[in-house]
C-alpha cells in the first residue's frame, strides 16, 4: 500500500517535469524564433524558410535598425518619459502612502477612501483627455506622465509595506530625540524602503516604457513620439520610410525585403532594455506582488 | 463624574487641534501633492462625466452646454439603441470571461507544477522564463502574434493554413481564443507568483499529517494546497470582475484588422474610435459609453465582493 502511494508520487512528479519542460519550449520557442528571425536574410524571411536557427545570416537588420534615425529618437523620448515620470510617480506614491500609513494622521480613513475609490470607478476617457487638453498639456510629455503618476494600488502597497516594515517604536523613539516627521521620512523611512522602492520602479518604468495608448492619443508630433509609438508603425502598420531615414541606399538596393528585416531588429532591439534588466529586480516584484496581496 | 470626564477629553481635544496640527503638519504637507495630483486627474474627470448628459456645444464648455433630450439619457438611449451595442457587448464579455476562465487556473496550475519541482535550479529557471514574456510591450507581442500566425511565411500560422486551411488573424471566430491563449502566454508566470506565494504559506504540518495518513500527492494537492489558495483565487476573482468590461483593450486595439473586426470590437476600442478618431467625434456619446461602463464595472466589484464575504468571508473590503 505505502510503496504503491510512494510510486505514485513518483510518476506524478515525474510527469510534473515533463509538462513544465513543455511549458517551458512553448513560452522559448517564440522568443527564440524572433531572435533566429532578426539574424536570418529578408528571403528566407518572406518565404517562411527560418524555423528555428537563423537562415542565411546577416546582420543587416541590426544595423538598418541603428541607422533609422526615428527608432533612436523614439528610443531618446522613451527614456525621457520613463525616467521622468517614474522618478514623479516614485516621489509622489511614498509621499502620499507614509502619511496613510501613520495612526496619528488624522482624517487617514477619508483620504485612504479617496486614493480607495478611484480604483472601481473613474472618469473615462473622454473627459480626462478634455481635461488634459484643457490643462494645455496636449502634445507634451506631462500629458504622457501626469494622469497615471499617482495610482491607488501603489499607493496601498506602499502603505502596507511602511506599516509592516516601520517599527512604532523606532519613531517614537525618534520623537523623544527631537525628530521631525520630515527628517523622519528622510533619514530612516526612505533608507529601510529599498524593497519597495525597487518594487515600484519596476511596476511604473515596465508600465511607462511599454505603453502606448496614452502616447498616441495625447502626442500628435512625430518628434516627440515614444519608441512604442515607432514600433507602432514599423511592426503593425508596417509604415517604413526607408528613404528619408538615414539608411544607407546600399543597404536598401542590397536587400529587397529591407523593411521586413527591420521589424525583427526593432523587436529585438525595443524589448532588450527590459529584457536585460528584470532578472536583477526579480527578488522585489516577488515580494511586491506579496505585498499587494495582503488584504487592503 | 463619566460626563464630566468625556466634556473635559472634548475640551481637550478641541484645545490641543492646534498643538496637534503644529506637531503633524508635516504630513499634511507630504500628502498634499499627490493628493492634489489625484484630485486633478483621477476626481476632476468624474466632474467631466456629466458632459455624457449633455448636448455638447463647443463654444459654450461642458457646463453652459443644454442638457441632452430624454431628461439628459439621449446619449445612453443612443448606446443601447445603436447595432453596435450588442455586438460590442458580448465581445466585450466574451474575451474577458474567456480570458478569466482560462488564465487563473492556468496560472494556478504553473503555481502548484513549481511548488512540486524539487530542483531549486530547474525551479529558478522556470520562474525565470516564465516571466519574461510579461516584459513584452503590447506593440511588440502583437508584432510577434502577426509574424508567427502570418499564414504565409509564419512558422505556425503557414502550418495550420496549409495543412488545416486555418487562418488565424484572417478569422474573426478564431480572435477570443487568439486574444486568451496569447495572454495566457505573456501573463502565465506573472500571474503564478500570487498562487506561488500563497502555497509557500501552507502549514506542512498538514502536508505531513496527510502524507502518515496515506494521502498520495494528486491528494495532497487537492485536500491541502487547493483549500488553502480558495481565499486568494476570491480576491483576485473580485479585482478581476471589476475590470471585466474593461479588458485589456491597448491589445485588443493593436490586435484588431478589418477580418476580426466583427468580434473584436469591444466597448472601449468602439467609444475611442466614436471619439478621438472620427471625422465628428462625438465626446458627449463616448463619455456616456465611459461612465456606463464605469458604473458596470463599480457595481460588478461591489457585487462579487459582498457575495464574497458572505460565501466564504474572503471579501478584502
Amino acid at each position: 500500500m505505502k510503496s504503491r502511494r510512494i510510486t505514485q508520487d513518483k510518476v506524478v512528479y515525474f510527469v510534473n517535469y515533463i509538462l513544465l519542460t513543455l511549458l517551458l519550449i512553448v513560452v522559448l520557442y517564440p522568443i527564440i524564433y524572433i531572435i533566429s528571425c532578426s539574424f536570418s536574410s529578408g528571403n528566407a524571411l518572406m518565404t517562411g524558410k527560418v524555423k528555428f536557427f537563423p537562415v542565411g545570416f546577416t546582420l543587416d537588420s541590426y544595423e538598418t535598425v541603428f541607422k533609422y534615425k526615428s527608432i533612436w529618437t523614439g528610443f531618446k523620448n522613451s527614456l525621457t518619459y520613463t525616467v521622468c515620470g517614474a522618478l514623479i510617480s516614485i516621489i509622489l506614491t511614498l509621499f502620499a502612502a507614509y502619511p496613510l500609513s501613520r495612526e496619528d494622521f488624522r482624517g487617514r480613513k477619508i483620504v485612504t477612501g479617496l486614493f480607495l475609490f478611484t480604483m472601481m470607478f473613474s472618469g473615462g476617457l473622454i473627459p480626462t483627455f478634455m481635461l488634459v487638453k484643457n490643462l494645455k498639456m496636449i502634445n507634451t510629455m506631462w500629458a504622457v506622465i501626469l494622469p497615471g503618476a499617482v495610482s491607488a494600488y501603489n499607493v496601498i502597497v506602499a502603505r502596507t509595506f511602511f506599516n509592516q516594515t516601520i517599527p512604532k517604536e523606532l519613531l517614537e523613539a525618534s520623537k523623544m530625540d527631537g525628530c521631525s516627521d520630515f527628517k523622519f521620512f528622510s533619514m530612516i523611512v526612505i533608507p529601510l524602503s529599498k524593497p519597495i522602492i525597487a518594487v515600484l520602479s519596476l511596476w511604473v518604468t515596465v508600465s511607462l516604457w511599454n505603453s502606448y495608448f496614452n502616447p498616441m492619443i495625447y502626442i500628435n508630433s512625430v518628434d516627440k513620439y515614444p519608441l512604442q509609438l515607432v514600433l507602432r508603425k514599423i511592426i503593425l502598420m508596417s509604415q517604413v520610410d526607408l528613404s528619408s531615414a538615414n539608411v544607407d541606399p546600399m543597404m536598401v538596393a542590397k536587400n529587397r525585403n529591407l523593411s521586413e528585416m527591420l521589424k525583427y531588429g526593432t523587436i529585438i532591439i525595443s524589448s532588450l532594455p527590459l529584457m536585460i534588466a528584470y532578472p536583477f529586480v526579480q527578488k522585489y516584484f516577488v515580494k511586491g506582488v506579496m505585498i499587494g496581496s495582503v488584504k487592503g | 463624574m463619566l460626563n464630566r470626564n468625556s466634556a473635559n477629553v472634548k475640551i481637550k481635544k478641541k484645545g490641543s487641534f492646534i498643538k496637534y496640527f503644529a506637531a503633524h503638519w508635516q504630513l499634511y504637507l507630504m500628502i498634499a501633492l499627490p493628493l492634489s495630483v489625484l484630485l486633478i486627474f483621477s476626481y476632476g474627470p468624474m466632474y467631466g462625466v456629466i458632459l455624457a448628459f449633455k448636448n455638447y456645444k463647443v463654444s459654450l464648455g461642458i457646463w453652459d452646454s443644454p442638457w441632452a433630450d430624454n431628461y439628459g439619457f439621449n446619449n445612453f438611449i443612443r448606446f443601447f439603441n445603436n447595432y453596435n451595442f450588442k455586438e460590442c457587448f458580448r465581445n466585450t464579455l466574451v474575451v474577458s470571461i474567456y480570458s478569466m476562465v482560462v488564465s487563473i487556473p492556468c496560472s494556478i496550475l504553473l503555481a502548484i507544477s513549481l511548488n512540486y519541482t524539487k530542483n531549486i535550479l530547474f525551479k529558478k529557471a522556470a520562474q525565470l522564463i516564465t516571466y519574461c514574456p510579461y516584459f513584452i510591450s503590447t506593440i511588440v507581442f502583437v508584432g510577434i502574434i502577426n509574424i508567427i500566425m502570418d499564414n504565409r511565411t509564419g512558422v505556425i500560422g503557414s502550418v495550420l493554413y496549409n495543412h488545416f486551411g486555418i487562418n488565424v488573424l484572417g478569422s474573426a471566430g478564431l480572435f477570443p481564443s487568439l486574444y486568451v491563449w496569447t495572454g495566457v502566454w505573456q501573463g502565465i508566470g506573472f500571474g503564478a507568483i500570487i498562487y506561488i506565494a500563497a502555497l509557500a504559506g501552507v502549514d506542512m504540518e498538514q502536508h505531513e499529517a496527510a502524507i502518515i495518513d496515506g494521502a498520495t500527492l494528486l491528494q495532497r494537492i487537492r485536500f491541502v494546497d487547493i483549500p488553502a489558495i480558495i481565499p486568494t483565487v476570491v480576491i483576485m476573482m473580485i479585482l478581476n470582475m471589476g475590470s471585466l468590461l474593461n479588458v485589456g483593450y491597448e491589445k485588443v486595439l493593436a490586435m484588431q484588422n478589418q477580418n476580426n473586426l466583427i468580434t473584436s470590437e469591444i466597448i472601449t476600442t468602439y467609444s475611442y474610435k466614436v471619439s478621438l478618431v472620427s471625422t465628428f467625434p462625438d465626446y458627449p456619446y463616448s463619455t456616456a459609453i465611459g461612465l456606463f461602463q464605469s458604473l458596470i464595472g463599480l457595481f460588478l466589484i461591489l457585487a462579487a465582493n459582498k457575495i464574497a464575504n458572505k460565501v466564504s468571508g474572503t471579501g478584502f473590503m
